[in-house]
């Protein structure tokens, strides 16, 4: 059948097999790398543009540390003025992290929360992506309600069977809330 | 033996279906069906590596040194397999995002290495092509079966349209619900064909 084995042809023959693959696959790359950014950008624009009221211009990316921790978030303006700040916060749930894009307008209620990736239980934890569950964080205000499901004295209705995926929500838009407080302490400090 | 090309590609639809037959490439079958959707994309996916691959190998096997030959096709594979991500990640971010891991995992799988090995070294580059053709069909045909039944049972819906308020079955997207149903719809196969052979 194929060519009979020697040291020199196999080695040959695998470096060329090689060189030939990877100059393809450069060639692929730099053909798609502007499409995945962009693709990329436009799916955090969109994650930001759910959770935030209506703003103008481009969201500026910064971080923050809080407690040892860093956190990503975008702030959004309307015409000159602060219109709220994205955080992206994670809990741990069921099965894994569970991270958030958090909205928290500038008088400091949340206007919308989005999931960006989870890998609860399908049917149970999972549901905390349907607006049953999620929407009931639409204008909540940490200062008049408590980030804790009712089973723990807050004000949160879990999702029926899955306590840890709502308490793993419920903390991460605490955490964000968090956040928010000490970023517009920052700004504070800044002026 | 001297099949017709058409032969070639029905032989990995029904004779050699290397879901319900050869049962080769399990762990994307049952890990990827959650959804009709899930399961075709990645059968589809599956498809692309598979002919290219088959065609590449087929054109470069005279070539290649026969003890090298394992690590070279998996070169080849893992190529093709690279590009779909690129091209996955680009264009349909949404699918690579819910198939994620299993892309990647291509390269290992049981059915694109068994095919150059057993097919696409022996024969010519347009044979090559359609044995890919038929059995990356094969694949994908039984993954949207399966992932079908899946989607059906346990959520009640298909292709993403919900029939039923609430939910389904829902053993049936979790992992046990997966060996449950392609039990069945080997069973089913088996019956079907077996007619068909009499």
């Amino acid at each position: 059948m194929a060519v009979q084995s020697s040291f020199k042809n196999m080695t040959l023959c695998l470096f060329a097999v090689c060189i030939v693959s990877s100059a393809l696959l450069a060639a692929v790359y730099a053909v798609t790398k502007e499409p995945i950014e962009v693709a990329e950008h436009a799916k955090t624009i969109n994650a930001i543009a759910q959770v935030v009221p209506e703003f103008d211009g481009e969201p500026v990316s910064d971080t923050i540390e809080v407690a040892g921790k860093k956190y990503p978030y975008y702030a959004v303006s309307k015409a000159g003025q602060p219109a709220g700040y994205a955080v992206t916060v994670s809990a741990s749930g069921y099965g894994g992290a569970l991270t958030l894009m958090v909205g928290v307008t500038a008088d400091r209620v949340i206007y919308n929360t989005t999931v960006l990736s989870q890998s609860e239980t399908p049917g149970l934890g999972a549901k905390c992506t349907e607006p049953e569950f999620a929407d009931q964080f639409r204008n909540w205000n940490p200062a008049e309600k408590v980030l804790k499901v009712r089973k723990d004295g807050g004000d949160v209705d879990a999702i029926t069977a899955s306590t840890i995926t709502s308490r793993a929500y419920s903390l991460a838009v605490e955490t964000a809330v968090t956040v928010y407080d000490a970023i517009v302490a920052e700004n504070n400090k800044g002026e | 033996m001297i099949m017709g090309k058409f032969q070639l590609i029905t032989k990995g639809l029904i004779k050699e279906n290397p879901t319900f037959v050869l049962l080769l490439g399990m762990c994307p079958t049952l890990a990827t069906t959650t959804s009709a959707i899930n399961g075709m994309s990645m059968g589809l996916a599956t498809l692309f590596v598979l002919v290219l691959s088959n065609m590449a190998i087929s054109a470069t096997a005279p070539y290649i040194p026969d003890k090298v030959r394992i690590p070279a096709y998996i070169v080849i594979i893992a190529a093709f397999v690279t590009i779909l991500q690129f091209i996955m990640q680009a264009f349909t971010p949404d699918i690579y995002k819910t198939l994620g891991l299993f892309i990647p995992l291509i390269v290992v799988n049981c059915i694109v290495l068994g095919r150059a090995e057993a097919f696409a070294n022996k024969n010519s580059v347009v044979d090559s092509a359609c044995d890919g053709l038929g059995i990356g069909l094969g694949f994908t045909i039984a993954l949207t079966i399966l992932g079908l039944v899946r989607e059906l049972l346990g959520s009640g819906s298909a292709f993403g349209h919900k029939f039923i308020s609430g939910d389904g079955i829902l053993v049936f997207v979790l992992a046990p619900g997966a060996f449950m149903a392609l039990a069945y719809l080997i069973v089913l196969f088996k019956k079907v064909t077996a007619k068909k052979g009499e």
